[in-house]
């Protein structure tokens, strides 16, 4: 899935010194950028691949059959969602520490509407977005408008959302979320057929992008990909999703016979649809590259007259609202709100999605499919580490281990960048 | 060597076209401090004018007044011919003004094309027109015979010095301005990217376009500058043709705001008599 959402520009300043015209060609020069510390995907790729290696040769019935790939996703939906939000405020330079409980707050509201008031859930969804969307604002304008740190203010809102969060939930006390809808979101399966159809959708919509930018940059006498190595991507793509797609279809119930398991998730669907909405708005719009600018050099975005201040607020304003997000999906998981919903190590893990992802901590770099390589490999580590049925106290420090290691390749590679000359 | 009072630059007119940018009787204070008196400054097309003067001479000042960042408090600003208010950085962008600050003020985390388009990329339907603005960087920069770049796609931060000043200047004239003031582009560099920024200043306005070259190195301006204005304690202290006087001359306006050698320069008509 790192395909889709690869940063062109970089693949094109590669081909123009040195022609790519075959498949040799092209890998040389990607190896040639890695090496010269544009990892990009590399790392949380590699670390997916090596962590499935380790428990599915530790655990290999339970850990690779289809029930739990289902529920290795569910599991991390929530994570990835509340990061790629993140990834908009770290590619600012700031930070937001109080995007876990943002998610549980506007979960709360979500479900005080619909649970306690009897409102639809169409209604609940759209308070639970307001209720995000607010308090990215307010951070937003804290942080932009008056200038205070983002470190310092989202621990503010940290502290004190845990507080309303509490209070809508009442001491001690959790909020049932009864509605199938909402229960629905991340728990159920699409129909086989429209798990295909997604599947039809995506590979074939890539297809149609890259090949129609391909044709037009040729057309336009400018500097193209070379047609095989276009078509290698299409071909790695649809193999990798076809092989998700036919093992999320097998029935994975445990009784066939009472209840029948199978599809991918819907929850899929949504983490699709936001990955390439989200990748659109980055880099194929003027916003997206006014946050890039921002995050490079903000003094150089006012000079060029980009609205520095307003750049920063929406960012906010999105990272709270995914958060928001991010919060139906670990209530809709829970079928319940309580006073730890976003709590606990939920922004911590987000976090450690994205900078495992590869979106650096300084600021200017990162890509919104970041969140969702780094977001797996958080939830492989605590899915097989279950599986080892290992205590939480060893979860817990080798999630701690992975992302220290994560930021250490962010650091390595940058040092390596400045002394090849990219970022 | 005191303030030229009137029209100064009138009688240059008679050898060359009018001047694209005149300005007349500037005054600028912050506070108590006037920075700029009565100062007159023009700039010509096809032109480069060196701006000179010694640290805290107004430089920086009259500069940010012709940008709009910092307007002047009085005083008649013509461009073009058309008496014109400029009060803000975006009217001295639509008159054709551009400005390349010392600081660079570009994007290391992006690449060439970004940079030249920032603030102003051209969309299509709401969409980055990549195309477009990678054709037109490349010609801009053909157009500015620039060849040291590998490749438009690279991103800045792995240029040398120079190149990040090509690619600042670049964006300057991209939108077709007719009027760019550059603030110390040699200030950081090494000889042989001096001599490479250099070529590309006397490109500009061979090219067409008023240059206003500010520099604390006389060599820079005695090589591409067609005309030297000093300013001294924020007062015009000698406007002149670059071939009609000798650096140590300029040397001594620049720190005693009077030249005797120059005596000529006092009727303040910007030529020697």
């Amino acid at each position: 899935m790192s395909t889709p959402t690869k940063v062109e520009t970089t693949e094109e300043a590669v081909e123009q010194t040195a022609p790519a015209n075959t498949l040799f060609a092209a890998f040389g020069n990607w190896w040639a950028r890695v090496r010269g510390g544009d990892a990009g995907s590399l790392p949380a790729l590699l670390g997916i691949v090596a962590l499935v290696i380790v428990f599915a040769s530790l655990r290999p019935t339970t850990f690779t059959n289809a029930f739990n790939f289902a529920n290795l996703i569910h599991q991390a939906a929530a994570v990835i969602v509340i990061a790629m939000g993140l990834v908009f405020v770290l590619l600012l330079g700031e930070i937001d520490l109080s995007a876990g409980y943002t998610a549980g707050t506007a979960a709360a509201v979500m479900g005080v509407v619909v649970t306690r008031w009897g409102w639809s859930w169409p209604l609940g969804l759209l308070a639970c977005l307001i209720t995000g969307a607010v308090v990215g604002l307010v951070i937003g304008l804290l942080v932009a408008k008056l200038g205070i740190p983002s470190f310092v203010v989202t621990l503010a809102a940290f502290l004190a959302l845990q507080g309303v969060l509490l209070q809508l939930i009442g001491e001690g006390g959790t909020i049932a979320i009864r509605d199938d809808t909402l229960r629905a979101i991340n728990n159920n399966d699409m129909p086989i057929w429209l798990g295909w159809v997604l599947f039809a959708l995506v590979v074939g919509g890539y297809a149609a992008i890259v090949l129609r930018r391909g044709a037009k940059r040729r057309a336009g006498g400018l500097t193209y990909e070379a047609i095989q190595v276009t078509f290698a991507k299409i071909a790695a793509l649809a193999v990798l999703l076809g092989l998700m797609t036919y093992w999320l279809s097998i029935e994975r119930s445990r009784n066939p016979a009472v209840t029948s398991i199978k599809g991918v998730p819907i929850v899929v669907a949504i983490l699709l649809i936001l990955l390439v909405a989200l990748t659109f708005l980055l880099t194929r719009t003027s916003f997206g590259r006014h946050v890039y600018a921002t995050g490079g050099n903000a003094e150089a975005a006012r000079r060029s007259g980009i609205n520095v201040g307003l750049v920063k607020l929406a960012c906010f304003m999105i990272a709270s609202t995914l958060a928001a997000v991010g919060g139906i999906m670990l209530a809709s998981r829970d079928n319940s709100i309580s006073p730890s919903t976003g709590g606990a190590s939920t922004l911590l893990y987000a976090v450690g999605a994205a900078v495992i992802g590869g979106t650096s901590l300084f600021g200017g770099k990162g890509r919104i499919v970041d969140a969702i390589l780094g977001g797996f490999v958080i939830a492989i580590i605590i899915n097989g580490m279950g599986l080892l049925n290992q205590p939480s106290s060893v979860v817990y420090m080798v999630t701690g281990l992975v992302l220290l290691v994560a930021a250490s390749v962010d650091a390595i590679s940058r040092r390596r960048a400045r002394s090849t000359g990219l970022v | 060597m005191t303030v030229p009072e009137g029209a100064a630059g009138a009688a240059t007119a008679t050898e060359d076209a009018a001047p694209l940018l005149s300005l007349r009787g500037i005054n600028k204070s912050f506070g108590a401090v006037h920075v700029l008196q009565d100062v007159d400054f023009d700039a010509y097309a096809g032109q480069v004018t060196a701006l000179v003067g010694d640290n805290g001479a107004g430089k920086s000042t009259l500069i940010k007044g012709i940008a709009g960042s910092q307007p002047f408090d009085s005083g008649e600003y013509v461009f073009e011919g058309r008496p014109v208010s400029v009060t803000n950085p975006k009217h001295a962008n639509e008159l054709g003004i551009e400005v390349v600050y010392q600081d660079l003020a570009l994007c290391d985390n992006l690449d060439i094309v970004d940079n030249l388009f920032l603030g102003r990329e051209v969309t299509k339907n709401g969409i980055l027109d990549e195309a477009t603005m990678e054709r037109r960087a490349q010609e801009t920069l053909a157009g500015l015979s620039v060849r040291t770049v590998k490749s438009i796609r690279q991103v800045v931060a792995s240029l040398s010095g120079g190149q990040r000043q090509t690619v600042a200047i670049a964006r300057a004239v991209i939108w077709n301005s007719k009027l760019v003031v550059l603030d110390e582009p040699t200030a950081a560099l090494g000889v042989a990217q001096t001599e490479q920024v250099l070529r590309l200043v006397r490109q500009l306005a061979d090219n067409g376009l008023a240059v206003v070259l500010i520099s604390h190195n006389l060599n820079d301006v005695f090589q591409v500058a067609d005309r030297i204005s000093v300013l001294y304690l924020g007062r015009l202290a000698a406007q002149v043709k670059t071939k009609d006087v000798k650096s140590n001359q300029v040397v001594e306006v620049i720190t005693t705001g009077r030249s005797d050698a120059l005596g000529g320069i006092t009727n303040g008509n910007g030529e020697l008599k």
